[in-house]
């Protein structure tokens, strides 16, 4: 169980029967009133933000969540199937659960699949993942337009700036918290 | 944590408020912060320190020194408030605490206009926020010019929320107006008393002798922050025993307990008319150094 005073960012609440992560939160307390925890929420299977101001006296349960290690395997019908990289057991979850995480998913890949009770609810991507850059316009050499950047697709259909010098069938690292470029990988 | 230049910042400020305060005749005081009872508040949660209790304020110990025949004391002090943290709250804080017999809340507020006129004056030392008569913090440019404004508890709700404060009580959402709707507005422009509460919020003021539905208790709002509390105090025991059972009695709802301070009780008589009130020290360090949080204000944030 937590309390009310257990509350800040980033804390995973149960209400309801689901899981709430709290986005923001801010303490009060007027002169010889009462304590105010007001509350931002996102529920963590359907995305939905809800705000709400407790009380010391409210309490909340501890949501039964787990991260586990799995690969992805492959995708059919917009489900996404992984595999437990220990039990061998396979689960899916949908395009919609994986939003944009899908502009850096490629077969194989090793994420952390969170579970809400049995539940697949959301995956976590390596922090940075090498990808093939499939589209690029080719870099003329000794170009001085002044350009520090150029477009460019990889693998997954994600588009995004590149130094110039990279070529289409390079590899490059990106980091998938902010989808920047990092470097040019040799493999 | 503060740097050796805030640390000498806070000792000018702190050496700033005793010299205002010993020149004008007062005594500086230091009471025991470990005491066997408490003035039972609702509100306020005291940590358990083996067979007493840690001050959630130096009230109860001041007003008995009063009794005892001091007529003017301050004092500046650590007080220690269970689950509070948070951008205006810390469990450990500073407090500056003052009470002067023969006053009324009225008379204080002037008082606290002039303490805090006093430390904004000296904006190389003490109050480095301060650009000529304004007091700029966060986005707030505050006019601190005297004096400043009073408003009632009624007329602020009024104005800010449109609401009538005697609904907000019944519907017991007062606290979450206040704090949402009203607080905000208060002091942005210039400081602003804000006073007369509803008697069930100053359970330690005296009640309205013009207006019973009211206690003589006021807050004073800088930039809609919450800097100060006073009141004239409520001197009568019988009626202090009454409001207290009040507050006891919603302690043991909340699954607490709480003493009655029947010393306390007894030396008020002892009292007559007097006025105190409570400033946050690490608050006023945060608006006068232009710090954006309390943290900053505080010698240490975590130990």
């Amino acid at each position: 169980m937590f309390t009310a005073s257990d509350l800040r960012k980033g804390l995973k609440i149960q209400i309801d029967g689901e899981p709430y992560i709290v986005t923001e939160f801010d303490f009060s307390k007027p002169g010889k009133g009462q304590a105010l925890y007001r509350t931002k929420m996102r529920n963590m299977i359907t995305g939905v933000q809800f705000t709400q101001t407790y009380r010391s006296n409210d309490k909340f349960d501890r949501p039964n969540l787990e991260e586990r290690n799995m690969q992805f395997l492959y995708a059919q019908d917009e489900e996404y199937h992984f595999m437990d990289t220990v039990s061998f057991e396979q689960i899916f979850l949908t395009k919609e659960q994986l939003g944009d995480n899908l502009s850096f998913l490629i077969d194989n890949m090793e994420v952390q699949v969170l579970f809400f009770g049995d539940r697949p609810i959301d995956i976590t991507l390596p922090t940075f993942v090498n990808l093939e850059v499939t589209v690029a316009d080719p870099w003329a050499k000794g170009d001085t337009s002044g350009s520090d950047t150029k477009p460019v697709t990889v693998q997954t259909g994600f588009q995004l700036q590149v130094p110039p010098f990279v070529e289409q069938g390079d590899r490059i690292q990106i980091d998938t918290r902010t989808g920047a470029y990092i470097t040019r990988v040799k493999e | 944590m503060l740097t050796p230049q805030g640390l000498q910042q806070r000792s000018n400020l702190l050496q700033a408020i005793r010299s205002f305060f010993l020149q004008r005749a007062y005594i500086e005081v230091d009471t025991p912060l470990r005491l066997p009872v408490l003035i039972p508040e609702a509100n306020l949660i005291p940590f358990a320190s083996e067979e007493c209790f840690l001050q959630t304020s130096p009230e109860l110990c001041m007003k008995r020194l009063l009794a005892r025949g001091c007529t003017q004391i301050f004092q500046i002090c650590h007080c220690f408030r269970k689950e509070e943290h948070g951008r205006l709250h810390q469990s450990e804080f500073t407090m500056l605490e003052w009470y002067h017999k023969g006053w009324n809340y009225f008379d204080l507020m002037e008082e606290c206009e002039q303490l805090v006129a006093f430390l904004t004056s000296r904006a190389a030392d003490v109050a480095t926020a301060m650009e000529g008569e304004h007091l700029c913090w966060r986005e707030s440019r505050v006019s601190m010019a005297l004096p400043w404004d009073r408003l009632t508890v009624a007329a602020a709700f009024e104005r800010y929320a449109g609401v009538d404060v005697h609904e907000t009580l019944e519907q017991g959402t007062f606290d979450e107006v206040l704090v949402t709707a009203v607080e905000p507005h208060l002091g942005k422009d210039r400081p602003v008393f804000l006073h007369d509460y509803p008697v069930v919020l100053g359970s330690l003021a005296r009640r309205s002798p013009t207006n019973p539905g009211v206690a003589e208790r006021f807050e004073l709002y800088v930039a809609g922050v919450e800097l100060a509390n006073g009141f004239s105090e409520l001197v009568d025991p019988e009626e202090q025993r009454q409001r207290f059972n009040q507050e006891v009695d919603v302690i043991r709802a909340q699954g607490r307990d709480a003493a009655m301070p029947e010393k306390f009780l007894a030396d008020l008589p002892l009292l007559g008319e007097t006025a105190g009130i409570a400033l946050g020290v690490d608050r006023l360090c945060m608006l006068l150094l232009r710090r954006d949080t309390l943290t900053p204000a505080i010698i240490f944030e975590e130990l």
